[in-house]
């Protein structure tokens, strides 16, 4: 016992076994999520999903997973062979680090970082570079336009996430994310912070390239986007795994930084077990809302997007920092904040569905029987 | 020399640019919008579309021609095949056209029959559009799987009619080629009442919808006069705000005997289109139920049909209003068994005619839409 423990004292052997079981976390998590996905939307559309393989399909993931595997692995001859084999990796290995940063109970994570926010984010956003390389490299056009899409929409959300992020550190005090959720306590920063979660939410969909953002895979127009010629394995991490892992990434950030983590307002003495259940709940929570998004909208066009995030998000993220600042400076009591925020948001949801509608009748079409 | 060390000194506005370059985006003949083997060359700057060329022809199989060589009763099936989501409204312009070169007359009951078969097809053609024109605006299937639903119902009593799911080679010179099950009255209203609550339900999915109206609002517009010089009919000219139908223009069949409306559009864009079309299917059910109530009894073809279909000298030009507008059959004959020569005046083609109109200028999302929005069949188009 002793040996193993010694073992595991040393850095780099217990570094290995925690990116392990992160890994085996991630791919599990990925093939869940697939898997999980195909049912919901299966629901949504009123199909069964898959249902074959094992009981409802659960068995599914794994079939995919052997077809994806034993597929040939393409590339075209007159793509650049080196950017094309080393974007899937650009693509996958920043958002497998993010999984470094990310606490699942009070007491375990790989790594408690005290700027693990900032590093989320930091980290998270070189996931563009690969697909930005990936549609290049492919010398492909859908490819290339899909990659500078990518491109634009990834760096672009950024802003105002870390606006909506950096309004809700401002209150707790920190960007380490354990103390954040301590900070939360019994009562989550949603409460406090609407608007700030609704940014959050808008700016989490369209970082994983979903709909109604997803502009940049745009199957019926670019099809596919900057993943267009990749196959087998390529295809699979930089499209399924690095998409699925970052939807679950930032679905669990949420929920610790937004929905109170393994904390809920009845305390939390209930054992690790209980903290488990609560993060995972929450995650969940946050995904299915994810994939409701994804099964119901229509995708918005890509200039639509860029003036979504400049015109509309990032002046919202700036009035949430500024409520956030001029409360604590001033110190007035917590509820001012969720009076503030929600009115603010309130707001934009009615400025944002008058814009469309006032200008013009919706109804334009007439019956004429006289004709 | 000194040229260049003027220009190092003082750089001009246009060196300073980057060299941009227009590239050529092939879209088809296989491309998830282009809704079967239609291919159109993009020419865009960055994301703007500066230029389209579309190629047809790729699914041409020469139903004109094969016409001709086939006996009237025969080519009756190629009319089947050329627009294969409104078979029946094909064979009813067919079938009238060659009633009126040979003078037959149709039993009542026939009629019936007829019009309320190609009101239903109407629908289920408008419920293809519609669930293609969600995927094309970037939903998830979700109002495919909607509509596909709801279009199964009516797809289901075409089959016990005719037996056939798709080529159904069910309407004849004359009439109809044997009569509808006893329970057709019966089968019909509750088709009908599934469809009212068919078409709520995708009204209620993407009518509203913020996204959906942003991605279609004044995309692709084309005025009145412009559609009408294009040649443009159906639900493309009435969005325009041009109110042609040709069911209330020339009634042919039994439509003046309905009530009913023609809805119109006021700004002639993609999202029009699609208000008008699921206007339409409203008063398709209008005209099927009023038509349940009038069909009467009695034979379904006329009691002295040549065993021989001889068609006199002559020429006609038939046309009726499809799902996606006007269908023309002009048929010439010289005499005997087979059409001299059969042209068809496909509705598809000519509203292909007003894509580069209406979309250079937009953004390459747009193409897609504005494509969806004119909802073509490549087996009308190319023939």
């Amino acid at each position: 016992m002793n040996q193993l423990e010694s073992l595991f004292d040393n850095v780099w052997i217990d570094a290995l076994w925690r990116l392990l079981v992160v890994l085996a976390l991630m791919v599990f998590v990925v093939l869940l999520l697939t898997w999980g996905e195909r049912k919901v939307i299966g629901r949504i559309q009123m199909r069964l999903g898959p249902m074959r393989t094992g009981p409802y399909g659960i068995l599914q993931p794994i079939a995919d997973m052997i077809k994806i595997l034993l597929k040939e692995d393409l590339r075209p001859a007159t793509a650049d062979r080196l950017a094309f084999e080393l974007a899937p990796f650009l693509a996958f290995v920043p958002v497998f680090l993010t999984f470094v940063a990310l606490p699942f109970t009070a007491s375990w994570g790989v790594r408690v970082l005290s700027l693990g926010l900032l590093y989320f984010f930091a980290v998270s956003g070189l996931t563009a570079l690969g697909y930005l390389i990936a549609g290049w490299a492919s010398d492909n056009k859908y490819a290339l336009l899909g990659a500078m899409r990518t491109a634009a929409q990834l760096i672009s959300y950024e802003v105002p996430l870390i606006l909506a992020v950096l309004a809700l550190s401002m209150l707790a005090g920190s960007l380490n994310l354990v103390d954040i959720v301590e900070r939360q306590g019994r009562v989550p920063f949603v409460v406090w912070q609407p608007l700030g979660f609704f940014i959050f939410l808008m700016c989490a969909l369209s970082d994983v390239t979903r709909r109604p953002f997803d502009t940049a895979a745009a199957e019926s127009e670019l099809v596919g986007g900057p993943w267009i010629e990749f196959s087998s394995i390529r295809w699979s991490m930089l499209y399924a795994l690095t998409e699925y892992a970052a939807l679950f990434a930032l679905a669990t950030l949420g929920s610790l930084i937004f929905l109170g983590g393994w904390d809920w307002p009845l305390g939390r003495d209930w054992g690790w077990w209980w903290q488990v259940i609560l993060i995972f709940t929450k995650t969940s929570l946050l995904l299915m809302v994810f994939l409701w998004a994804n099964g119901t909208f229509a995708r918005i066009r890509v200039d639509q997007l860029m003036s979504f995030c400049w015109k509309f998000l990032l002046p919202l993220g700036l009035v949430q920092v500024f409520l956030n600042g001029l409360i604590l400076v001033y110190d007035w009591p917590d509820w001012t904040l969720l009076v503030t925020s929600g009115l603010a948001l309130a707001a934009a949801g009615y400025a944002l569905h008058a814009g469309l509608r006032v200008k013009e009748p919706l109804r334009t079409v007439s019956l004429r029987s006289d004709a | 020399m000194a040229k260049r060390g003027k220009n190092r000194l003082m750089v001009v506005e246009e060196e300073r640019d980057l060299e941009t370059i227009d590239i050529n985006v092939n879209v088809g003949p296989q491309h998830p919008a282009t809704h079967g083997v239609f291919r159109m060359v993009l020419t865009v700057s960055g994301e703007k579309v500066v230029d389209v060329v579309p190629h047809i022809g790729y699914m041409h199989r020469g139903a004109e021609k094969l016409s001709e060589n086939a006996d009237y009763r025969q080519a009756l099936i190629f009319q089947d095949r050329t627009d294969y989501l409104a078979q029946f409204n094909c064979e009813m312009c067919y079938v009238m056209a060659l009633e009126k070169l040979a003078g037959i007359e149709v039993p009542e009951r026939a009629e019936y029959i007829r019009v309320i078969l190609s009101e239903l097809n109407r629908l289920t053609s408008h419920y293809m559009f519609a669930g293609a024109f969600g995927t094309d605006l970037g939903v998830y299937g979700t109002v495919y799987t909607y509509a596909f639903r709801e279009r199964e119902f009516i797809q289901e009593v075409f089959e016990e009619i005719t037996g056939d799911r798709m080529m159904y080679g069910y309407f004849r010179p004359g009439g109809v080629v044997w009569d509808v099950p006893d329970n057709f009255k019966e089968r019909v209203r509750a088709v009908c009442e599934k469809t009212r609550i068919g078409i709520n339900d995708i009204e209620r999915l993407v009518t509203g919808n913020e996204i959906f109206v942003a991605r279609s609002r004044d995309i692709g517009v084309i005025s009145g006069e412009d559609a009408i010089d294009y040649g443009l009919s159906g639900p493309m000219l009435r969005a325009s705000g041009v109110p042609v139908d040709l069911r209330r223009e020339e009634p042919y069949s039994i439509y003046d005997r309905f009530d009913f409306d023609i809805p119109v559009g006021e700004r002639g864009d993609s999202y029009d289109r699609y208000l008008v079309r699921m206007e339409e299917m409203r008063q398709s059910l209008r005209i099927i139920e009023q038509a349940l109530e009038q069909m009467p009894e009695g034979p379904i073809l006329p009691e002295k049909l040549p065993r021989r279909l001889r068609l006199p000298p002559g020429e006609v030009y038939m046309r009726t209003e499809n799902p996606r507008g006007e269908y023309g059959i002009y048929l010439v004959s010289k005499g005997g068994e087979k059409p001299y020569r059969l042209k068809i005046r496909s509705s598809c083609f000519c509203n292909l005619m007003a894509l580069k109109k209406m979309t250079v200028g937009h953004y390459v999302a747009d193409a897609v839409t504005i494509l969806g929005s004119v909802d073509i069949v490549l087996g009308e188009v190319d023939r």
